[in-house]
């Protein structure tokens, strides 16, 4: 289904950038499709309609009709509008100094919580804080013992409540000792909770009252549909957040939700979680979001985290070679040590605009695979690197056997080099589309 | 025990039904006739219960065609046609019983955060009250204090458990499980395992390793592989759903977390998309909140009589 949506957004905005000439009525029938894709990526129906009225407004205005390219100049519209309704930049986070600052994470069950708060805790650290974990979960069985592990992992110190103390008890404790520990930040881990559970939405009231956080943080799972509303609404009502952090991001959920908790609550989302390990945090950028829920890809970290590898000069001959379609597997294996460093392959992946059309298993990038990859590439010869196609039966059965693998392996390679000189094509044409955006 | 278990289902249904019955009942009140505004209004009420956009338009689609046959223009008439298309959407046979040697063996599986852990403790708890002798596997060796999770639950319930350190390979922690089940008479094995994004093909991997070596101890194990799904989930549901089956072939689906005001409606889309049932629910926190689906009573709950 990523795939058709993909697809079908790549469609429509094909159609209109195709189409010489725009009326108010194939604006409007353009549009009534964009709705229907918000709607399959779990943005909330009122948002999707609001959002996709305000675009009409500017769209159907003269500047855009009597445009050169008013194909594009809609495009143009639905992302800037997009980008708008997330909050337009990114939320710079400052967090007031105090003695200790105090963060309150809160939400539902299962939305990420706890590996939060140890994210959250080396977020702070890398930003010269002295943050601590306090556990106030006393329902959920272990909660305690999880976010102390989390804790010792990467050397924060965790306060969890000991027998028969309240999550506030704990809490206070906590507050009582960083003075002489020396810390200047404490992170909050409170249970997961639905927000039509008053006792337990009362229990964050006292929280909130007696320890007055400087910042709450309500944590909203990125796959979560039309019930994001209702949790922000009534979270927001109660507390009065502070901000979101939306979670699970590495998925491929087109995170719908995200607009949807700006547009109804007005409140920024700061976070971003992309991943398992506790250095997957990263501050939310509207851009980029705006960019996932309409399938056109993250190109911007994409750039960001190659710039961090790659020098500039490579960089521009790799381009090169790209666009004239004569990547080899030689600068395959080049690449593969720089692409190496930039993290999980697969999110790389996800980033990169078009590749909703292809389908995930014909390109299974398994970490483990980059090794026998590497072992292949070596074990050919440099005339076999330039020009794969030279690559006969006896040929692969050499390389298998040189590299430790079988011919199969080799002929998956070779499929998949032939996908992926395909799909860089695509992108670099695709990537001039969108230039005029 | 069986009046006390409707009645939950109704008390947690109970918002969900209540907001969707206020909305058909409001519609119906406005537009006495069913015309194509009042499909256009429907198909909003049902892409709110996160049912999705496709699946939606199959079902005006075919509520149309009902309607056309049945050649009435009454709006109150939509009640009827439409428990009884979502209705026949969810149903499935449950008479087709395996014959398992035992111990059954019941394999969880889910992304992150869906509730797995305590959908164990709760199926544990169901099968010691129907007298079974349960073993539990704690093969998520992933995520920090998982395995102590189990434990406590595993005390509380005084149900067996295997544990393991963490960072194990989870399919030997199952394998073990259930070569003790086998050895000591068990009944019912149930194993947990990390919560894992399905786009994460490692895992997956590691996932269906799983359930070789399970199947190769046990023939015909695991005899029972659920997936468990957030009731706030939205369209991702299905991509997660495709992607388990992919790798396991799903037998049922727990759909979690149906005590909030989210609708789980996704689970009608998956069960149209995929055709893999719903087998159980979970309304609360409590262990006795684990109830069989009833596709007859789901709806009924759900549009209100």
């Amino acid at each position: 289904m990523f795939e058709q949506l993909t697809n079908k957004l790549d469609g429509i905005f094909r159609k209109l950038t195709s189409r010489g000439k725009l009326t108010p009525s194939n604006i409007r029938e353009t549009l009534r499709e964009v709705r229907r894709v918000l709607l399959e990526a779990d943005v909330n129906y009122k948002v999707a309609k609001s959002f996709v009225a305000k675009v009409e407004e500017e769209a159907v205005g003269d500047e855009v009709i009597s445009s050169i390219t008013p194909g594009q100049k809609v495009i143009k519209v639905v992302h800037d509008k997009m980008v708008e309704f997330l909050g337009g930049t990114t939320v710079e986070f400052n967090l007031p100094r105090s003695e200790p600052t105090r963060i309150m994470l809160v939400g539902l069950q299962g939305s990420g919580k706890t590996t939060l708060a140890g994210k959250l805790a080396l977020f702070l650290r890398e930003r010269q804080w002295a943050p601590a974990l306090v556990a106030a979960d006393i329902y959920r069985p272990a909660a305690g013992e999880q976010l102390r592990i989390l804790g010792n992992s990467v050397n924060i110190p965790t306060v969890v409540f000991e027998n028969k103390e309240s999550p506030l008890d704990t809490c206070k404790r906590a507050g009582k000792i960083a003075g002489s520990k020396g810390w200047d930040a404490l992170i909050f881990d409170t249970a997961g909770r639905l927000q039509i559970d008053q006792k337990m939405m009362d229990e964050l009231i006292l929280l909130k009252k007696k320890l007055s956080p400087e910042m709450i943080l309500l944590v909203v799972d990125a796959m979560t549909g039309q019930e994001a509303v209702s949790v922000a609404e009534e979270f927001e009502k109660r507390l009065v957040v502070d901000g979101f952090a939306l979670t699970k991001l590495d998925g491929d959920a087109r995170g719908g939700a995200a607009l949807s908790l700006r547009a109804i609550t007005g409140k920024p989302i700061i976070f971003a979680g992309t991943g398992e390990k506790l250095n997957a945090l990263e501050l939310f950028h509207p851009d980029r979001m705006a960019s996932r829920i309409l399938g056109m890809g993250d190109v911007v970290t994409l750039v960001e985290k190659a710039e961090k590898v790659f020098d500039e000069e490579q960089a521009r001959e790799l381009e090169k070679k790209i666009r004239k379609q004569q990547f080899t597997l030689e600068d395959f294996y080049t690449q593969l040590q720089q692409i190496k460093k930039m993290g999980p392959m697969e999110n790389l992946l996800g980033m990169i605009p078009g590749m909703g059309k292809l389908k995930t298993q014909d390109i299974n990038f398994d970490e483990r695979e980059l090794v026998k990859v590497e072992a292949m590439i070596s074990s050919m010869t440099m005339d076999e690197r330039r020009n794969p196609g030279i690559i006969n039966g006896s040929r692969r059965k050499r390389i298998a056997n040189g590299s430790g693998t079988s011919v199969q392996d080799v002929n998956r390679l070779l499929k998949q080099f032939k996908l992926m000189k395909k799909m860089m094509g695509s992108m670099s044409k695709l990537g001039s589309k969108f230039l005029g955006l | 025990m069986r009046l006390f278990k409707r009645k939950k289902l109704e008390d947690s249904l109970y918002k969900t039904r209540k907001s969707l019955l206020t909305k058909i009942g409001e519609l119906v009140g406005i537009k006495k006739n069913i015309d194509s505004g009042f499909l256009g209004e429907l198909e909003e009420i049902l892409i709110t219960s996160d049912i999705g956009v496709k699946a939606t338009l199959e079902i005006i689609h075919d509520l149309e065609n009902r309607v056309m046959e049945q050649k009435t223009r009454d709006s109150g008439e939509i009640y009827v046609l439409l428990k009884e298309e979502l209705k026949r959407i969810l149903y499935y046979d449950k008479s087709v019983l395996k014959d398992i040697t035992p111990p059954e063996v019941i394999l969880i599986a889910g992304v992150n955060g869906t509730g797995k852990t305590t959908t164990i403790a709760k199926l544990a708890y169901r099968f010691k009250e129907e007298g079974k002798k349960v073993l539990i596997s704690a093969a998520d060796t992933f995520r920090a204090a998982a395995q102590e999770q189990l434990g406590v639950w595993a005390e509380r319930l005084g149900a067996d458990i295997v544990q393991s350190q963490a960072g194990a390979d989870a399919a030997s922690v199952a394998y073990d499980t259930v070569e003790k089940a086998i050895l000591k008479g068990y009944d019912c094995v149930i194993i947990d395992t990390a919560g894992r994004l399905h786009t994460k093909s490692n895992l997956m991997e590691e996932l269906k390793k799983v359930q070789r070596v399970i199947s190769k101890k046990h023939e015909g194990a695991p005899h029972e592989i659920l997936l468990v799904i957030d009731a706030t989930t939205g369209q991702n549901g299905i991509l997660q759903a495709q992607a388990f089956n992919q790798a396991l072939n799903i037998t049922g689906i727990v759909l979690t977390k149906l005590d909030g005001t989210a609708k789980g409606g996704i689970v009608l889309a998956i069960k149209k998309e995929l055709n893999i049932p719903v087998k159980y629910v979970g309304i609360g926190e409590k262990l006795e909140d684990l109830i069989e689906f009833n596709p007859e009573e789901f709806v009924e709950d759900i549009i209100g009589k």
